[in-house]
């Protein structure tokens, strides 16, 4: 059962990472948004987060939210954060922030999207009770985006709880599904059979073994099917079924060695030994580092034996030992190399991780470690995430590096700043001065101007809306009013400047609207002009402001920021020769567990080989004595064949003899023959 | 003889839980530990990110003379979309060659800063050419916008579709 129990969980999770998209709306409402699924998807999780987290910590800022192009995403946002951070490995704050969604006053289905998320954090982080704890709050409705996953998911954390009768009722709900269908498939047998029924679970993994689609995820699916029945089959004493299913994995695909070893084994189950000859001689070709290699290795020879070629097998034995040999100085030449430090040189190089085999592609650098060992390994799932952190680590390490360059640029830029600025600003500030006190005088005219003109729609004023001409003659008026006064009314040059002042005071009083209506217009049009001085003068403010504070004010943040990159640098260092080390020793581990089995091997092999020359020696005896027994037999037969044919003639002689004398003869047949004794 | 056959049945059985962590030596409590740090140093470092973006904003790229020039699709873009040059005033200020990534991130409703920049307030010439190729072969498309630089940063959003798909290049001021 333990097979099975692992290839179920381990579906289980991969699928939980495949559906896991980085952004799951499109974000064209919101730039910023839309900047950090770009990061995200060219997988640069970092940027992302910390494009999203300031945007969102902007928006949480805002005196009205509901104004920000982020409002209408705001979900999604804060979904996707939680994601950006899960693909990031920051498990704790993704959950904490898939936490303050669920806290929080929102939607129903919102909250079970969020309490889904949270669920599948906790099982990937394997904690399977708190992730059953979360998935069970689940309560009304689900958004159809995440329907499947969220079904999916629950059904995994039942199986991984021992819970299988619930796991089966989800994943036949799932059997149809687009997205989850092969792997709901696979499970659903596993689940039958962890549940005991054993005969649905058998055939449910041979309906999932033949499962439609051209695609690789289809294909593995009925690989890892066949594979898992096959061996369930072999497990219950059904080789001949056994092999029907073994036989159906493809020879090309992860499982294949697996499936030939167990292909072989079904037909030596079957006392069929030189059938099990052919899948065993398809996987002796293979890669030596396999496990499922090493174990047919002495597979073969075992075989061969059985057919009763034990010389041959000896001859095999022989061979494995030579190659058990090779393995085991190869694995110590690896723990040597990865005791050099060589491993974690290799896989901080940048220009493998650009191959997708770049694990493989790692044992053709010189001094490094057989990887091929390190597959498996390298496939769980702590070393991967502690890979992946040491890769952070290292990314993060240049990252600060550029940081602490950059904080250096940016004082020498500052200075140079300075160094222009500085002499040139009192001048400025001088002449900035002279004309700010001039603007502010013309400023105080025009709204002098303005208040008169406004007090004059109530209380009207026709003078003051005279003409400079009308002025001037107004004052020679006067004077000649008061050269005239001493006349008599009737005096006819009294008379004519009185028409004068008339005719002035009737142009005055008539045109007085119109005038007035004009004088506005005016004021109008110069408030055009003084818009345009307060924005020349708003911009130079704002330009003699950016000149100061293009090199004023930086000090205290550029060494704050200098100390906090510093410190960070020391950490990263110190927690990277940490995770480093733990790497290593997870490394050299597996390899000396491979280097134990191996030994193992050898140990059998060589009393094998034994066995196998003290087999044929004593076919080689048996045969000779055989020989020789089957020699004396024909010189026997041989002897009484001449005896035979000696007496016969005796008897003959005899009788002719006897024809004239019929008595007194003895009888031949009792004489020995000389010479045909053994 | 049987019962060495089922000895290496049993190896061979076994080797299917094989991928399991053997490494003993190393506990699950240690793994989380380092795992916990790690994410410390994540978190530290995206404030010290923070700060520094913030920083490099004021210094860099004030706000009275900010530009930032991003590229989108518009319905998934309907092409694919090879290289992209940005002029400003007609001086080239991006040129930038596409990864089968970009373009997949691109279509799937990311959004690409493709220049960061100042520029003074007023009216300011745009032009944009991109170079892909669709169905029909290639597909080469220019356009010329004005946009006004006031005194806040200037977002301008440049839409590009495929063939068919409505204006092959349009422009959007934030």
């Amino acid at each position: 059962m333990r097979p099975l129990a692992f290839l179920s969980i381990c579906a289980g999770i991969g699928v939980g990472l495949m559906v896991l998209n980085p952004a799951r709306v499109s974000a064209s409402t919101d730039l910023y948004f839309g900047e950090a699924i770009f990061h995200a998807h060219t997988n640069e999780y970092f940027d992302a987060i910390s494009r999203l987290d300031a945007e969102l910590g902007q928006y949480y800022g805002l005196d009205e939210p509901g104004l920000d192009t982020l409002h209408f995403n705001i979900d999604s946002a804060q979904f996707s954060v939680g994601d950006f951070e899960l693909y990031y490995r920051m498990h704790q704050r993704a959950g904490r922030a898939i936490k303050s969604v669920i806290e929080g006053n929102v939607e129903p289905a919102v909250r079970n999207e969020a309490i889904y998320r949270l669920a599948k954090i906790l099982l990937q982080k394997n904690q399977p009770i708190n992730a059953l704890h979360a998935i069970e709050q689940i309560k009304g409705e689900i958004p159809d985006s995440v329907r499947d996953d969220a079904a999916y998911t629950r059904a995994v954390i039942y199986m991984t709880n021992g819970r299988p009768t619930d796991a089966v009722r989800i994943l036949e709900g799932l059997q149809g599904s687009s997205t989850h269908g092969g792997f709901a498939a696979y499970n659903l047998g596993i689940a039958l059979l962890q549940l005991g029924k054993d005969d649905d679970g058998i055939t449910q993994l041979d309906r999932a073994g033949r499962t439609s689609g051209n695609d690789n995820g289809a294909a593995s699916i009925r690989d890892k099917a066949n594979l898992a029945l096959g061996y369930k089959l072999l497990e219950s004493g059904k080789p001949e079924l056994a092999k029907q299913y073994l036989d159906r994995v493809r020879l090309n695909g992860p499982f294949s060695n697996r499936a030939l070893l167990g292909s072989g084994w079904a037909d030596v189950a079957l006392k069929k030994y030189d059938r099990a000859l052919v899948p065993w001689n398809i996987l002796l070709k293979r890669n030596v580092t396999d496990r499922a290699v090493q174990e047919v290795m002495m597979g073969v020879p075992f075989a061969y034996g059985k057919l009763g070629l034990h010389g041959r097998a000896a001859l095999l034995y022989g061979q494995a030992l030579e190659s058990y040999d090779k393995e085991l100085g190869k694995l110590d030449t690896s723990i040597k190399s990865i005791q050099d430090g060589k491993f974690l040189e290799a896989l901080a190089r940048e220009e493998l991780k650009k191959d997708r085999n770049w694990v493989v592609q790692l044992r053709d650098l010189p001094d490094t470690p057989e990887t091929h060992y390190l597959i498996s390994l390298m496939a769980s799932h702590d070393f991967q995430e502690s890979l992946q952190n040491y890769f952070d680590l290292e990314e993060i390490r240049k990252r600060l590096e550029t940081w602490e360059r950059d904080l250096v640029a940016y004082e020498d830029m500052i200075e140079l700043r300075r160094k222009y600025y500085e002499p040139l600003l009192p001048e400025i500030e001088k002449q900035f001065q002279l004309l700010d006190s001039r603007m502010r005088l013309r400023i105080e005219q025009r709204d002098n101007l303005e208040n008169k003109l406004q007090a004059m729609l109530i209380a009207p004023r026709p003078q003051f809306l005279a003409t400079v001409p009308e002025r001037i003659y107004g004052q020679r008026i006067a004077l000649m009013e008061r050269r005239t006064k001493h006349l008599p009314d009737d005096d006819a040059q009294r008379q004519r400047v009185e028409r004068l002042r008339g005719a002035l005071n009737w142009n005055l009083y008539t045109g007085y609207h119109e005038r007035l209506t004009q004088a506005f217009k005016r004021l109008r049009e110069l408030d055009g002009v003084v818009a345009e001085l307060k924005q020349t003068y708003r911009s130079f403010v704002r330009t003699r402001q950016a000149a100061s504070l293009s090199y004023e004010g930086y000090d205290s943040s550029l060494n704050t920021l200098r100390i906090k990159i510093g410190e960070a640098r020391e950490r990263v260092k110190s927690t990277m020769l940490r995770q480093g080390h733990m790497l290593e020793v997870m490394a050299i581990n597996e390899l000396d567990v491979r280097r134990k089995r191996i030994e193992g091997d050898q140990v059998k092999a060589r009393f094998a080989l034994a066995e196998s020359y003290d087999r044929a020696q004593k076919a080689q005896t048996d045969a000779a004595f055989q020989a020789v027994a089957e020699q004396k037999a024909e010189q026997a037969k041989k002897v009484a064949e001449q005896a035979e044919k000696d007496a016969a003639a005796a008897e003959a002689a005899k009788q002719s003899e006897a024809a004239p004398k019929t008595t007194g003869q003895p009888a031949a047949t009792d004489k020995p023959t000389g010479g045909a004794t053994p | 003889m049987k019962r060495y056959f089922y000895i290496l049945l049993a190896i061979a059985l076994l080797s299917g839980a094989n991928v399991a962590v053997h490494a003993e030596d190393v506990s699950k409590a240690q793994i989380k530990g380092l795992d916990e740090q790690v994410q410390d140093i994540k978190k530290d470092v995206l404030g010290i990110s923070a700060e520094l973006a913030q920083l490099e904003e004021k210094l860099l790229y004030p706000s009275n003379t900010q530009v930032s020039v991003f590229v989108s699709f518009a319905k998934k873009g309907g092409f694919r979309l090879d290289a992209m040059d940005i002029k400003l005033d007609g001086k080239e200020v991006a040129h930038h060659l596409y990864t089968a990534k970009e373009l997949e991130a691109l279509r799937n409703g990311g959004v690409q800063r493709i220049y960061t920049g100042n520029i003074r307030t007023g009216d300011h010439q745009l032009e944009v050419s991109f170079l892909g190729q669709s169905l029909t072969g290639d597909y080469r498309k220019n356009a010329s916008f004005s946009i006004s630089k006031g005194v806040k940063p200037k977002l301008v959003e440049i839409k590009v579709a495929g063939p068919g798909l409505g204006e092959s290049i349009a422009v959007k001021e934030w």
